[in-house]
């Protein structure tokens, strides 16, 4: 709190509804071959306790750009199938993002009517401005994607009609 | 026959309000604000900033979660994104491929 009594809030939230089960929700988050379908793509690799290990591989299409193999890397926190998924967060591809460490990112999954999945992406970016800048699309004039809205945008277009956007 | 309010016809009225689109620049600026910050910018009682952040909230474009004791009032930019990809990519997509033509059509005139 600042004098001004402003609070400075450094959490994005991204929300979208899905015509697709918790369940296949889940899987596309934490399965490789559906994480490479959709958004920035490249295999996710998850050990599904707390203090298992998160891997984000770089996709083929990034490799073959000169991207190493491991994009992001990160810790779960909590693993609550098919709810509630925690991890710890880290952009390792470009060196500023990550000297800016580890941010906490959460998955939301909540059932709701008529087959529509409410899925809440919260991502505490505490300390981590050029992530921040990245994970909400600021630079996608520059290619490097547009962040959270477009990832997800991706994921309910594949799971609604078993196609990602550009596919 | 039209089937109801769809997901799009909610973004379209939320962002049909002059109050509702300060209210998303606001957030834009800074996020996670509480509803007395967000009163403070506006010439409005307080009910009429709720009723115009229940829409935004009704069409996704705003979500509040708490903190503490605080509710903070979120920008969720997905179902702009969302009409971005799925319509007006469409329009444009064809406007640009119809400009590519038209290139072509004059180029093979010139040769």
């Amino acid at each position: 709190m600042t004098s001004t009594g402003e609070t400075t809030v450094t959490t994005q939230v991204y929300r979208v509804h899905i015509k697709a089960t918790p369940e296949a929700i889940w899987d596309a988050i934490t399965k490789p071959e559906w994480t490479d379908k959709y958004g920035y793509g490249g295999r996710a690799e998850f050990d599904l306790r707390p203090g298992g290990a998160y891997r984000g591989l770089a996709s083929e299409s990034m490799r073959s750009a000169g991207a190493p193999e491991v994009a992001v890397d990160g810790e779960v926190v909590e693993a609550d199938p098919p709810r509630k998924l925690v991890t710890t967060w880290r952009m390792v591809m470009d060196p500023e993002m990550a000297a800016e460490g580890f941010t906490r990112l959460t998955w939301e999954i909540e059932e709701g009517q008529g087959g529509v999945t409410k899925l809440t992406v919260i991502h505490d970016l505490e300390g981590a401005p050029k992530l921040a800048a990245l994970v909400s699309g600021e630079m996608e004039d520059m290619g490097a994607g547009g962040g959270w809205s477009w990832v997800l945008s991706d994921l309910k277009t594949l799971l609604e009609t078993g196609k990602p956007l550009e596919g | 026959m039209m089937a109801g309010m769809t997901d799009d016809d909610r973004v379209f009225k939320a962002l049909a309000d002059p109050t509702r689109r300060f209210l998303l620049d606001r957030l834009f600026e800074r996020d996670g604000r509480t509803l007395t910050e967000l009163e403070a910018e506006l010439e409005m009682t307080r009910f009429g900033v709720m009723k115009h952040l229940r829409v935004l909230e009704e069409a996704g474009l705003v979500v509040a979660r708490r903190s503490g004791r605080a509710k903070l009032h979120f920008l969720n930019p997905v179902p702009i994104r969302l009409i971005h990809d799925r319509w007006i990519d469409k329009y444009t997509e064809r406007r640009v491929s119809a400009l590519a033509e038209l290139k072509t059509e004059l180029e093979e005139e010139m040769a």
